[in-house]
């Protein structure tokens, strides 16, 4: 069972309060893109056995969105951060640099 | 190999079971085969099965990380049907359910299939014009199914509650030659069937590199060294992504964890295998007498074979409205699997942006099924270059917009 902590509202709860909401920071591509990018916004997602970073809603909270960055090889969460970001703060990726030395993601915007 | 048979049984059993031989030898890796295939789940043994068998292609290496069958194929509820709604789903699911008719006879090795019937219930008005639509789309595919009213619903399985309250029975998709086999058997029947072939089965092999040259595929690196080889087959499941990583592109493909849970054994209650889909549970009963139970999958990528508990809760308590009985029962065990999921909810059996390299995955929460026919197919894929079964399924209908949408006509782990 996952163990949240919404950084809207600070309530920290069991996972059936939340719902998971897929890859954070996609990069939206639209007209005028390639072929390539579209196909890659709508369908390619970062499945990582490692280190990932998502979306979850607090649905049976204060119902904002956030994201959070979780391993999914052991289900820790490395912390919470504002879904109005385009790239993880630095203090988390410091704890997940700890962990997991050279972790890799695709590019943030 | 020895035959078994009524015989070989007799004979041992007068000479105190001494004579049994090894189903499969443990060989060492040799330096290089024509074919690697890495991942030995059933849809990574049946597909050497048949590259020998059809096409006389036995200079074969099956790696597995684990253990023979320690993946989805030795997790999952079982379940065997055909009653899909796109055509090339319908054939590929319908040419392996065929095969699991004879599987036991071809391969010598009892697999169980037990062909009980799999009812699917209708439990919205939604639910009812679904499975209409593929009662009819199954007409015209060949697949023998019918939509039945809740009376032969009720008739098929007396322990049913049929009125409701929150979902009542309106009918099902009924298809009389579906059922249920043994999947552990599934596994070791290949592999035996393999190693007799003088295929090599190689355990506790895990890959951890592929190595390429001129964007054609050369060998991998494994824990037990490095193999070479001409092509290569990655059927991993869950671990598909991971797999392509190493070789260098992209798969759209999520893993999830899907769990199951299995009661103490009772007495025979329920001779075929139901399905829920609205309420996401699903349940038959084995041959020990145990109720097998199955859910939906998690919301996040997890690589960890555990699910999260509160799933398990809400499919026991949509399950208890419909069968009452179950309410009282004792659950033994409960486990995941790490399944693969396409956006589209069908699979991938494709040639890759590697040369000689194939992949063969996504079968998600319902590829037991598939195996033999799925087998059958990229056995024929990876020999000729090309099988009418795998054409709709590349990596790269997605991007062509050539889905093979099954999201609406299973909608459930299965
Ligand atoms: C709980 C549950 C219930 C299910 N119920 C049903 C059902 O009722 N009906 C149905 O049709 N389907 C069902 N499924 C789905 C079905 O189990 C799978 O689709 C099917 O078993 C997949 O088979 P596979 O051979 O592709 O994968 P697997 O059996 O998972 O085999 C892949 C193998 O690859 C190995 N591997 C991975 N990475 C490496 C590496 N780097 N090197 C070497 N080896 C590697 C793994 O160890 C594994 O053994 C269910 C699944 C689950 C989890
Ligand atoms: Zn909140």
């Amino acid at each position: 069972m996952l163990i949240l902590e919404c950084p809207c509202c600070g309530v920290k709860s069991e996972e059936t309060e939340f719902h998971a909401g897929g890859e954070a920071h996609l990069k939206r591509f639209g007209p005028g893109s390639t072929d390539a990018e579209f196909e890659g916004y709508l369908f390619m997602r970062e499945n990582k056995r490692g280190v990932h970073f998502e979306r979850w809603r607090h649905v049976n909270g204060c119902g904002k969105w956030f994201l959070a960055a979780r391993d999914t090889n052991t289900l820790e969460f490395f912390g919470f951060y504002p879904a109005q970001t385009h790239e993880p703060p630095q203090d988390i990726k410091d704890k997940i640099s700890a962990k997991h030395p050279g972790w890799s993601w695709r590019e943030f915007q | 190999m020895k035959r078994y048979s009524v015989f070989a049984v007799a004979r041992e059993a007068l000479r105190y079971h001494t004579g049994w031989e090894r189903a499969w030898r443990s060989p060492e890796p040799k330096k290089k085969y024509d074919v690697i295939i890495v991942g030995a789940g059933g849809h990574g043994l049946a597909t050497a099965y048949y590259l020998g068998k059809n096409f006389g292609i036995t200079n074969v290496a099956i790696l597995e990380k684990g253990w023979l069958g320690g993946g989805n194929t030795g997790r999952n509820t079982t379940i065997i049907r055909s009653n899909y709604l796109q055509d090339p789903s319908a054939a590929i699911y319908e040419k392996a359910r065929s095969l699991y008719e004879t599987m036991s006879q071809d391969l010598n090795y009892n697999v169980m299939f037990s062909p009980r019937g799999v009812m699917m219930l209708a439990q919205t008005q939604h639910e009812i014009r679904g499975y209409q639509r593929t009662a009819h789309a199954n007409s015209l595919q060949g697949v023998k199914t019918e939509f039945i009213t809740p009376q032969r619903v009720k008739e098929l399985v007396p322990i049913i509650n049929i009125d409701g309250p929150r979902y009542p029975v309106l009918g099902a998709l009924w298809q009389a030659r579906g059922g249920t086999a043994r999947h552990d058997a599934v596994a070791w029947g290949y592999a035996r069937a393999c190693s007799d072939m003088g295929m090599d089965v190689i355990q506790k092999c895990e890959v951890t590199a592929i190595r390429t040259e001129g964007g054609k595929v050369k060998g991998v690196d494994t824990n037990r060294g490095s193999i070479d080889c001409d092509k290569l087959g990655g059927i991993v499941a869950g671990n598909t992504s991971v797999l392509t990583e190493m070789a260098g592109f992209r798969v759209p493909i999520e893993s999830v964890a899907l769990q199951a849970l299995v009661s103490e054994p009772i007495k025979p209650c329920m001779d075929v295998v139901v399905m829920a889909n609205t309420v996401h549970g699903y349940m038959s009963q084995s041959d020990k007498g145990e109720m097998v139970i199955g859910g939906g999958t998690d919301g996040f990528n997890n690589y960890t074979q555990r699910g999260s508990f509160h799933h398990i809760e809400e499919t026991v308590r949509a399950l208890n409205e419909t069968f009452p009985i179950i309410s009282r029962l004792k659950m033994l065990r409960q486990w995941g699997g790490i399944v693969d999921v396409t956006g589209d909810r069908s699979p991938i059996l494709s040639k890759t942006p590697v040369e000689g390299m194939f992949i063969n995955a996504g079968w998600g929460t319902g590829g037991f099924k598939a195996i033999p026919g799925s087998g059958w197919a990229m056995a024929e894929l990876m020999a000729k270059g090309h099988s009418p079964l795998t054409e709709e399924f590349s990596m790269w209908r997605f991007g062509e917009g050539k889905f093979i949408d099954e999201s609406v006509a299973a909608g459930v782990a299965h």
